[in-house]
Parts: structure tokens; C-alpha cells; sequence
């Protein structure tokens, strides 16, 4: 079945001042897959999700919505676009409960304008339950109290909450145990499974290789291929991570080594 | 959205705890195990204060005693008004030392305009509350658009301010406000009785109305809400404490005439009025609103909140001018209990000791964590030590005993301040 893809980045490139940091960088991903977002460290993996999440302009190339180009100036263009990013960090507020995380600058009031605390309290646990989440027994903990993992699943929900189209989780397993990282896993399959474009950064080969669907290599800021997760063995993907070729996959052997 | 909540009314029956004893039983649970998470709410400083209560009630036999009882809440009055202020301002993890001058400077301007100006009283004010908001204003716009540490902008307003009201004061070094003024009544003048009762009942009525709405409404959203029979136990303490004082304020004080007063003074003075307007305004602005919400979020996380959409530099802004305008109501509570403004007003130990009782009722210097009634629990407890060691240690170096005590108070609530911070952490 071929589908439009939720997001797709045709040909962007990025420089900042002399450096080109995104060089015609293409990208697809579809709803209801998990799309693995790989390469070395600088080869431009950040930048991209910056790029996608309104918080760098892109110089050339076309940012496609549901197959319409739009312009994403800033994080409201993103968001308004249905766009999520969960960031390395985090962003929840510790002092704040599950319920208060969740709905952060999108808060439900009463004909009062006072807080609805119960509407997003139900709200809140139906996203949490829609994602099977048990870990979190309840939402009115305070964020400070929970695990890395917990934190990452109200980050996730939150994604839901907001019927989030396209979700950019960057590097939801670094800071977690093995446990842990099985739970967040679990949650990014069905976070997909929801009909979400998830688009995962990592840097964990084992991970990628566990939830993805199909795996796009940055290689020195070029895609160097987007591949399907079926058809391609763990050193294959590694060796586009640090040579940008594998085989016939890849950038041609003139263009990896013009980069160089 | 309400429809929407009705309709998962139903599917949600499982969360609804059942009625009586186990409903109470998990809401203890519940309790018990924030506590132990660290989240001791009024609980130190409620204990502190029972706890100090009770040390001087026992060394010094006219204590609780309604005369003292009365020097207490109108010593405390303006400490607790500042320290409400304060929290605001601590919650974002700011701090404003100009708090004390400001409200000093404030009461000054207001004084003059009655004295000299021939101003209405409750005009004059008002232009003291006006200034103090364009102070605070000034002080956020500093800190959030230029970037300047709330420390040293308010360290050099502290200053200047309080050359701007020895200015304002002139030579004579204070200005006495006119007797039978209702600003001095604040502090002087005391609540018929009948209005004491009164007030006390719509209060508490006020508090278990919403109490009982909270749980009905969270009931037939299928949550569990506060068990019943919590609520009750919470209002009864609330109104036999509100009962207990306004009898014990209905006792005639006045054994000897002085000067200002030979009617009988008998009544809860008026100021407490203010503070609890005050206390229940604050208290839902910041448990209930967004922006309250939004409050402290920027404390918790600021990054996290601009990411969520909360424009933080107005929210900063705001909390130095709700600091500023509480400085300056409570600049006017001070000159109505000295009945003058001094040309010192504000200066001294005014902003530390505001800045102790926020701290001793709970609000983290860190930012992120505070509530209003911290500033109430807090203000009582200053007020409790500064009065029970006057009356303690007589002869020249009482002062001097005082003052240690109550910085080693502050020590020792910002210590516990950093230990449960780190053991939340």
C-alpha cells in the first residue's frame, strides 16, 4: 500500500555562516511506523529535528505535510502542524504532578476560568491508558517523585494527548536501564501502532534494529539512504553510519569521499 | 468539554473509591506517602509553631493572653503581608531585597498626600499601592528584558529607596499619620463582635462550600475526591480555631486607658480582615488559575515552560509587581501599627525577617515550591519569637538575644529548605 507520507523533507539544506551542517537532506516518514533517525555524532541528526521543529529555518528544500509544502518558521508552525518533539531533556517540570506536565500552556478551564483539574485528570488517563501504561499509578504524582522511564512515558502521552501527528523522540533510551529501555521501547511500538509517524533518534544500534521500520542514515549532513528495517543486517546500517556506503547502498563513493 | 468529561463518567467507575472508612483509608495512604516523598506542605511550620507556642506559653504566664494574643497578630500583620508578596517572587527562585524600602517608600508617599496634600486617605492608598506596582514593574522589566540578577537590581533599590523616603520624610524623621485616621485603624481599631462572628461564619461556610464542590464535581467525574469525611474533620478545625480566636478576641482588653484609646478594646482588630482577603485571593490565584499554574512552572522548569507555550518574561514581570504591590500594602499595615511613618520605614530587619517567615512556612529559596498560607504560618512563627523573647529576656541585650534567635530560626528552616530538595531530588 502506497500512502503519502506524513512527513516528508525533500532536498533541505542547512548551513550556519561557512558551515553546511544539512546538505539536500531527504526524508520520509509514514504514519504508523517507527522511522529511525541514525549517524555519528555532527552528521547533522540535531539539526534535522531543529529543522522539522520549527526552531531552524532551512535554506533550500521543501518541508512536506500529508504531501502540502509547508513553511515552518517557528515551534508554533511545528506545532500547529501537529508536530512533537520529546526532547533529551525532557522539558517536564518537576514541582509540577503528571496531570499539571501534560497540560502545560494547553491547560482546560471552567466556565469560572478556574483550572478544570477533573477534565484533564480523565484526559490525562485515558492517554496514559491508551498507551497501556502501568507504570504510572497515579496521575497526580508529582514529575519529581517519578522514574527516568516514567518521565519519558508522560513525555510519550503527552504526544498522544495532543494527537500529535508526528512525534520526534530524540534519544528516549539514553539515560534508562535495560528494564527501563524495554518499557519506552514498548511504548514508541505503540505510540506507532496509534497511527502516529514516529520519528526516533539514537544512537543505540540495538534499539533502532528492535522498533524501527525503515532506518534513514545521516552521513556528514547527506542522507546516505533510507532503508527498510527488514532488508538490511546491523553492519550494514553501521557501516553507512561511518563510511556513508555499504555496498551498493549509499552515497556513491565520489560523493562520500567529496564530504570527507 | 464538560459532555465529554459526563461521558467518561461512567467508564471511570472503577477509580471512584468506595464510601466511608477505605476512602479515608487510601486518602491517608495517599498523604502519608507524600510525606515520606518529601512533599511536607504546612507541616514543619505548623509544628514549629505549636511547638514554640507552647514553649513560651508555658515560661511566660500571660502568653496566650488576649492582650497578647492582639501584639501578636498586629506585630505579625505586616510580616505575613510582605512575606505573601515574597512568595510570589521566590516561587520563580528570585529574590527581591527591596521588598522592605519599597513598602516603606510606598507608606511615606501615602502619608505625605494625607498630610501634606491634603489627599482622601483611601486615595492616598492607593497611589502608595500604585507606586509600588510601577516599582515592581520596573524591577521585572530590568530582570526579565535586560537581564539583570533580581539580587542586585533590587540590592540597589534597597538603597535608593530608602534615600528616597528619608528624602520624602524630610528633617523632622517621621511623619505621624492624623489620630482617628482609618489607616491607623487598621491596626488600632477593632471589629464589633457581632461582625467578628459573622465574618468567621461566612468564612467557614466560604471554605466547606468549596470543599464539598471539589469533591462532588471530582465524583461525578469519576475521580476519587476528597473523602467526606476529611472534609469534615478539615472544616471543624478550621472553625473552632476561627471560633477559639474570635472568642479569645472578644475579651476586653483594655485595663488601662492610654492615650489613644479609653473605650473598651474588645474585638479582633481589623487588619486580620485584610489578611484573610488577602491570604483566600492569593491562595486561589495561585492553586486555581492558570496563571498560578503557569507560576510555577516557570519556577519548576523555565525552559520546559517556554517550550509549552507560557511567555516567561511576562510572568516574571508579574510576580515582582504582585511582590512590590503586597510591599506596599504592607508598608501602610507598618504605619498603621506605628500610627507614623519613620524615615527609616521598611529599613532594617523588615525584608529578612519577610523573607525568614516565607522560608519558615515552606517557600524554597530555590524556587518552584511555596504557597500562600507559608507566608501566614511563617509571619506567625517570626512574630511568636520576636514576641515571646521580648517578654523572655528583659535588660539591655534583649534585642541582641532576639535577633539571634531568629536568624537562627531562618538557619535552620533554609536548611531544611536544601535537605528536602535534595532528598526529592
Amino acid at each position: 500500500m502506497t500512502t503519502v507520507p506524513t512527513l516528508e523533507l525533500r532536498g533541505v539544506d542547512k548551513a550556519f555562516g561557512p558551515v553546511q551542517a544539512l546538505s539536500s537532506v531527504n526524508l520520509v516518514a509514514k504514519a504508523g511506523e517507527v522511522t529511525a533517525l541514525v549517524g555519528d555524532n555532527g552528521a547533522g541528526k540535531s539539526t534535522l529535528v531543529k529543522c522539522i521543529g520549527g526552531i531552524h529555518r532551512i535554506d533550500a528544500g521543501e518541508l512536506l505535510f500529508d504531501g502540502t509544502a509547508h513553511s515552518v518558521g517557528e515551534p508554533r508552525d511545528a506545532a500547529r502542524l501537529g508536530v512533537e518533539i520529546v526532547h533529551q531533556d525532557l522539558a517536564l517540570c518537576d514541582n509540577l504532578d503528571v496531570v499539571g506536565n501534560m497540560f502545560l500552556g494547553r491547560e482546560h478551564l471552567t466556565r469560572l476560568h478556574t483550572l478544570d483539574e477533573n477534565s484533564m485528570e480523565t484526559l490525562a488517563r485515558q492517554a496514559l491508558d491508551s498507551l497501556s501504561v502501568t507504570t504510572i499509578r497515579s496521575a497526580r504524582q508529582l514529575v519529581a517523585s517519578l522514574s527516568g522511564g516514567q518521565r519519558q512515558t508522560v513525555a510519550i502521552a503527552k504526544a498522544v494527548l495532543w494527537q500529535s501527528k508526528i512525534v520526534i523522540l530524540d534519544e528516549p533510551t539514553a539515560a534508562l536501564g535495560v528494564a527501563q529501555t524495554a518499557q519506552v521501547l514498548d511504548l514508541v511500538r505503540r505510540l506507532a501502532e496509534q497511527g502516529v509517524a514516529v520519528i526516533l533518534v539514537s544512537h543505540n544500534m540495538n534499539d533502532v534494529l528492535r522498533v524501527a521500520d525503515s532506518i534513514a542514515v545521516l552521513f556528514l549532513g547527506r542522507t546516505a539512504a533510507q532503508v527498510r528495517r527488514a532488508e538490511v543486517t546491523q553492519t550494514q546500517v553501521v557501516e553507512l553510519i561511518t563510511t556513508g556506503r555499504s555496498g551498493a547502498l549509499g552515497l556513491s563513493p565520489t560523493q562520500a569521499g567529496a564530504t570527507l | 468539554m464538560n459532555a465529554q468529561l459526563l461521558e467518561h463518567g461512567g467508564a471511570e467507575q472503577r477509580h471512584e473509591s468506595p464510601a466511608g472508612s477505605s476512602g479515608v483509608g487510601a486518602y491517608a495512604r495517599a498523604y502519608v506517602a507524600r510525606l515520606r516523598g518529601g512533599e511536607l506542605g504546612a507541616v514543619p511550620a505548623l509544628v514549629g509553631l505549636v511547638v514554640i507556642t507552647a514553649f513560651f506559653a508555658i515560661v511566660h504566664q500571660g502568653f496566650l493572653s488576649a492582650y497578647n494574643l492582639e501584639a501578636l497578630v498586629i506585630q505579625a500583620a505586616p510580616i505575613i503581608v510582605m512575606a505573601m508578596g515574597l512568595v510570589f517572587v521566590l516561587l520563580l527562585g528570585e529574590i527581591d531585597l527591596s521588598a522592605g524600602t519599597t513598602g516603606g517608600l510606598c507608606s511615606a508617599i501615602t502619608a505625605i498626600l494625607i498630610l501634606r496634600h491634603g489627599v482622601a486617605w483611601w486615595i492616598a492608598a492607593v497611589a502608595g499601592l500604585a507606586v509600588g506596582m510601577l516599582v515592581g514593574f520596573g524591577t521585572g522589566w530590568l530582570r526579565a528584558r535586560i537581564g539583570i540578577p533580581s539580587f542586585v537590581i533590587t540590592l540597589a533599590t534597597f538603597l535608593a529607596f530608602q534615600g528616597v523616603t528619608l528624602i520624602i520624610v524630610g528633617g523632622q524623621g517621621s511623619v505621624t499619620l492624623p489620630a482617628g485616621s482609618p489607616l491607623i485603624g487598621l491596626e488600632n481599631s477593632f471589629l464589633p463582635l457581632w461582625l467578628g462572628w459573622t465574618l468567621l461564619a461566612v468564612f467557614v461556610i466560604g471554605y466547606a462550600a468549596l470543599k464539598l464542590a471539589d469533591a462532588r464535581t471530582a465524583r461525578r467525574a469519576g475521580l476519587p475526591g476528597t473523602p467526606y469525611a476529611v472534609i469534615a474533620v478539615k472544616v471543624a478545625v478550621v472553625a473552632a480555631l476561627g471560633a477559639a480566636f474570635t472568642f479569645e478576641m472578644g475579651v476586653n482588653r483594655n485595663v488601662t486607658t492610654n492615650a489613644f484609646f479609653t473605650n473598651k478594646a474588645q474585638g479582633m482588630p481589623w487588619v486580620v480582615v485584610l489578611l484573610v482577603v488577602l491570604f483566600a485571593v492569593w491562595h486561589l490565584v495561585l492553586s486555581r488559575t492558570r496563571y498560578g499554574r503557569h507560576v510555577y512552572a516557570v519556577g519548576g522548569n523555565e525552559e520546559a515552560s517556554r517550550r509549552a507555550g507560557v511567555v516567561v518574561s511576562r510572568i516574571r514581570i508579574s510576580v515582582f509587581v504582585i511582590c512590590s504591590g503586597m510591599a506596599a500594602v504592607s508598608g501602610v499595615v507598618a504605619a498603621s501599627l506605628l500610627q507614623s511613618v519613620q524615615s527609616n520605614a521598611g529599613a532594617g530587619n523588615t525584608l529578612l525577617l519577610a523573607v525568614g517567615a516565607a522560608v519558615i512556612g515552606g517557600t524554597s529559596l530555590f524556587g518552584g515550591r511555596g504557597r500562600v498560607i507559608d507566608a501566614v504560618l511563617g509571619g506567625l512563627v517570626v512574630a511568636v519569637i520576636i514576641n515571646g523573647m521580648s517578654d523572655l529576656i528583659q535588660g539591655a541585650n534583649s534585642a541582641g538575644y532576639e535577633w539571634v534567635v531568629t536568624g537562627a530560626v531562618l538557619l535552620l528552616a533554609a536548611g531544611f529548605d536544601a535537605v528536602v530538595r535534595r532528598a526529592r531530588r
